[in-house]
């Protein structure tokens, strides 16, 4: 484990977590450590996520009315706060993909161009 | 802002939660459990941070900080005690006042009468002397053709005999129209009311309406009252129902025992005559969409016309109308300007104890300003420091509001149970309602805000990094000013305050020795009414006699006099007009003057003191059949015949054309009121102008308690049924002193609450200044200063205040003491006594004020003082 420590991997772009908290809770109901081993493993372990920064976007995003959590029991029989994405939060999934879809092409031409 | 959604430990919980579940899986892994839950915890990073983002993520971070507030502040109150309890009084005591000065605003300004849509109830008054008074024709004039009430209700304030079983007791009764229930749009309590379809003439409808309180107070709440015979003057009426209890008749300032149908009670003369004023007031509810000036216009021209159709009976009547319950401006104006009066000088008040503390607050402020800095510097925000102060100002002025409003109310209670005039049933609903307690919580509210304010300043300009390094606060000498101003202020109320109080006292003190025209001392009035015993009219002389001689005979009686109502006592002398011999058409223009009438017995000059100037006295021999006389008062003879010597032995015709021969002349007296003008009297022969109506005058030299149960004995053995009410002359008197006395007694608690402000004030400021300059007084003691020297360097600001102070507040007093003339009879300021008693109060004030302080600069000790500092 401790290689994966200190392989040097990519720090989230501001906001970005938002959008992937979002995108992982589309294959249903998880609790935060979930969350984060998801992310993780998803994104090859390329992207570096704090999982104590995790909490405060959840909070965020359940202010918002995006997810909803409740107290339940997780695979291992230990006690989780269980996060699932809402209606108006899957709506909201559809139109921040849209954005940084059309965000990334923007980027990747600019930097090719530039390379080319 | 709102309710947390989240508790703190649900999160810490799903934290720790997640620290597990990371564990678990590292540990499937084959990791130790120790490094496991290392590694979980790196892979978290840091729990605090996360902590402290969720916990400002949440708007409840304002009821957080507050809730935080709230104990420092209590924290910070419970460590100085003394400062907390002198303010908390301080306001207490101010807010107490205003609290009580409102209900009494609310109840005499804000909702007069406690009766249906009392706003649109109106009063008639009709200008000159009659004030609101009509004859019953005119009454039933204006009732039947005015085009702008919702019906004219007309009522008049009566003593009666009431009796029920076998015995009888004084009442007082509104006799009033038969529609007056109707018209207030009031329903019983119990029984009916009852109509204008039950009259019919005078001696019809005899019928009793109890007033709530008297069913209470007389009937025990028996139901079963409905229906009872009772006697009033004697005569067989019915009890037919319980007016409601909030409804305490249409005057605030006598309410009756019970109500009756004028027709009932009053004969067909007095139904049928159009001249004379004798019912008190017409009042009715204004037709929807008519103004008052309209109604008063439409009045007007009924007045017009009755005058051209009644030249003889009717004079001119300018109409105008007035919120019901005070009768006009006779005395809503005064009792009105006085509220008003009042209730600005308990903002003065409120507003000299805000000042007051507003500068404790400012000198404990300057004391924290240590703690204020260490704040600062440790990255507190101004802000937070400057709501911690607001929210210690706004905990003190709550809790002092709160203290002021139950004190308050105690002393209301009390209010509304005295009855300060036994023969009246005044009764004033000083009822708090949800008004007044608004006003004090709101007044609480704004002193904290006010006071709490006034260290701002001092709180922004403070530099941590100055304070913390020397520890001196020298900077903050200059800025002692505002608070300066603020003590003067005070003083200055207080000053004012004080003069007003005792230009009250001596005013009081003096009107009470004055000259009446009279001598009311050593002089006891029995006061009945031989109409309320069933005395035929014919039979009233001869009774009248016979009481004279009874009350002769009591040993240590000196002279015995007897008249319809004597001057100065409750039962309101009658006035009447008169003409001039020459005057053959008796229409009201042609009047030469009104006078009061009394009619009176010819001791009664002896008994009551009334020197006779000229003349001769009345005497027994001036009876049916001799011809008619009267003894006048100076100012009459002036009025209408020039002079003294002019007038004796001339003639004056009375309203109805008698012609009356001066035969005496009296000295001026008061009659109506103190503060009156001399004006016109004239004293008729009982015997030609009998009165049912009876005050015997009973001079003596013995006790008055023994003297009046040798009266009530005698008076029991003439008749066991003759209700009498008796008291000494000047405990009469009283009814005529009681605004004086208000006012007196007003100004002298506000005086003192002024004085209590004013030595906080002194004191804090002296306190303060010499605590700021402990150590610059030490070492001028050390370098030899005098202890004079050492008291001016300490207190001469203070004092300086105080002189300033004291001056302003005495001028403004002495200007103040115009308005206070109207109310207390003789007040005026250009009096030694007043003045250097106010000198002397204010110089006292300054001694206890400064006597701590000044102790303290004294004792200070040059040389511990330097070693500490």
């Amino acid at each position: 484990m401790s290689t994966q420590e200190e392989r040097e991997r990519l720090e989230l772009l501001q906001g970005t977590l938002d959008l992937l908290i979002l995108r992982t809770l589309i294959f249903g109901a998880q609790h935060g450590q979930g969350i984060a081993r998801a992310i993780q493993q998803t994104s090859d372990d390329e992207l570096l996520v704090e999982h104590g920064a995790l909490y405060p976007a959840l909070q965020r995003l359940e202010e918002r009315g995006w997810i909803s959590a409740k107290w339940g029991i997780s695979s291992n029989n230990r006690k989780a706060r269980f996060y699932s994405l809402t209606a108006s939060g899957r709506k909201q999934l559809g139109k921040e993909t849209t954005k940084w879809k059309r965000l990334t092409a923007a980027i990747g031409r600019i930097l090719e161009s530039e390379g080319g | 802002m709102f309710r947390r959604k989240r508790k703190a430990s649900d999160f810490s919980s799903e934290m720790e939660a997640h620290i597990q579940l990371e564990t678990d899986r590292l540990r499937e892994q084959g990791v130790s459990e120790r490094e496991a839950r290392a590694a979980a915890r790196r892979a978290f990073g840091n729990v605090t941070q996360a902590q402290e983002r969720f916990y400002e993520s949440g708007r409840w971070l304002f009821w957080d900080d507050l809730g935080q507030d709230l104990r420092f502040a209590f924290r910070m109150l419970h460590k100085s005690p003394g400062f907390a309890a002198v303010a908390v009084v301080t306001l207490a005591v101010a807010i107490g006042a205003n609290a009580v000065v409102f209900s009494a605003l609310d109840a005499f300004v804000l909702r007069p009468l406690n009766v249906p849509q009392s706003e649109s109830l109106y009063g008639l008054q009709f200008g000159g002397g009659h004030r609101g008074a009509l004859s019953y024709p005119n009454y039933v004039d204006f009732r039947d053709r005015n085009r702008s009430f919702d019906g004219l209700a007309t009522y008049q304030m009566t003593r009666v005999g009431l009796g029920t079983g076998n015995n009888s007791t004084r009442a007082w009764l509104y006799e009033v129209s038969g529609n007056y229930f109707d018209v207030l749009k009031l329903q019983p309590y119990l029984g009916g009311f009852f109509h204008s379809s039950d009259e019919h003439g005078a001696g019809s409808a005899p019928y009793i309406v109890l007033s709530y309180a008297y069913w209470h107070g007389h009937f025990q709440d028996d139901p079963g009252v409905v229906g009872r015979r009772a006697e009033v003057n004697k005569k067989p009426y019915t009890i037919i129902g319980v007016a409601p209890p909030e409804f305490r008749g249409t005057f605030l300032l006598l309410s009756p025992d019970f109500f009756v149908p004028m027709v009932s009670i009053e004969d067909e003369e007095a139904l049928n005559r159009r001249a004379g004023w004798w019912i008190f007031e017409t009042i009715g509810h204004l037709k929807a969409g008519v103004t008052p000036a309209e109604a008063a216009a439409d009045l007007s021209a009924i007045g017009d016309y009755l005058q051209n159709t009644y030249p003889k009976d009717v004079g001119k009547m300018n109409v105008s109308l007035d919120h019901a319950g005070l009768y006009g401006d006779t005395f809503g104006r005064p009792i009105r300007g006085f509220v008003a009066a009042l209730m600005l000088l308990a903002g003065l008040i409120l507003l000299a104890a805000c000042a007051n503390l507003g500068s404790l607050f400012a000198a404990r402020a300057a004391d924290r300003s240590r703690e204020v800095a260490l704040r600062l510097a440790l990255g507190a925000g101004r802000l937070r420091i400057l709501r911690q102060l607001f929210t210690e100002a706004l905990v003190i002025s709550l809790t002092g509001g709160a203290v002021g409003i139950v004190g308050g109310m105690l002393l209301l209670r009390r209010l509304i149970a005295w009855n300060p005039f036994p023969q009246f049933p005044t009764n004033v609903p000083l009822n708090p309602d949800a008004n007044v307690y608004a006003v004090a919580a709101l007044l609480a509210f704004v002193s904290g805000i006010l006071f709490g304010a006034v260290p701002v300043r001092q709180v922004l300009d403070t530099d941590p990094y100055e304070i913390v390094k020397s520890g001196s606060v020298t900077k903050l000498g200059r800025r002692l000013t505002f608070r300066e101003m603020l003590v003067a202020l005070q003083i200055a109320i207080c000053a004012l305050l004080v003069t007003s109080s005792m230009v009250a006292v001596r005013g009081l003190v003096r009107s009470l020795d004055s000259d009446f025209g009279f001598e009311p001392k050593g002089v006891m009035l029995a006061d009945t009414d031989l109409a309320m015993a069933g005395y035929p009219d014919d039979a009233v002389p001869a009774m009248q006699e016979r009481m004279i001689e009874q009350m002769q005979a009591i040993p240590g009686v000196t002279a015995v006099g007897l008249a319809n109502c004597p001057p100065l006592a409750g039962c309101g002398a009658s006035r009447a007009s008169i003409f001039a011999d020459e005057t053959a058409d008796l229409r009201p223009s042609n009047v030469a003057a009104s006078t009061m009438m009394y009619q009176v017995s010819p001791e009664f000059f002896v008994a009551a003191g009334t020197p006779l100037l000229a003349g001769r006295a009345l005497t027994w021999h001036d009876d049916k059949n001799a011809p008619r006389v009267a003894v006048i008062n100076e100012t009459f003879a002036r009025k209408l015949f020039g002079s003294q010597t002019n007038a004796l032995g001339r003639y004056y015709k009375t309203w109805n054309g008698t012609r009356v021969q001066v035969v005496g002349i009296v000295r001026d007296g008061k009659y109506a009121n103190l503060t009156e003008e001399p004006q016109a009297a004239m004293f008729m022969p009982l015997l030609q102008s009998p009165s049912s109506q009876t005050y015997l005058v009973i001079r003596s030299d013995s006790n008055p308690q023994q003297l009046s149960g040798a009266i009530r004995s005698r008076l029991r053995d003439l008749d066991s049924g003759l209700p009498a009410f008796i008291q000494t002359w000047p405990k009469e008197m009283d009814f005529f002193l009681f605004g004086a006395r208000m006012a007196t007694v007003a100004l002298g608690v506000l005086g003192a609450l002024g004085a209590i402000l004013s030595i906080t004030g002194i004191f804090g400021m002296a306190a303060y200044s010499v605590s700021r300059r402990l150590r610059e007084l030490g070492i001028r003691m050390a370098l030899g200063a005098e202890w004079k020297e050492v008291l001016g360097a300490a207190l001469g600001r203070a004092l300086k205040l105080l002189a300033f102070g004291s001056t302003a507040g005495l001028l403004l007093g002495i200007l103040a003491s115009r308005v206070l003339a109207s109310i207390v009879y003789q007040a005026t300021p250009r009096d030694p006594l007043v003045l250097s008693g106010v000198v002397l109060a204010m110089a006292l004030l300054g001694l206890v004020a400064t006597w701590i302080p000044a102790q303290r600069a004294l004792s200070i000790d040059p040389a511990r003082l330097l070693r500490e500092e």
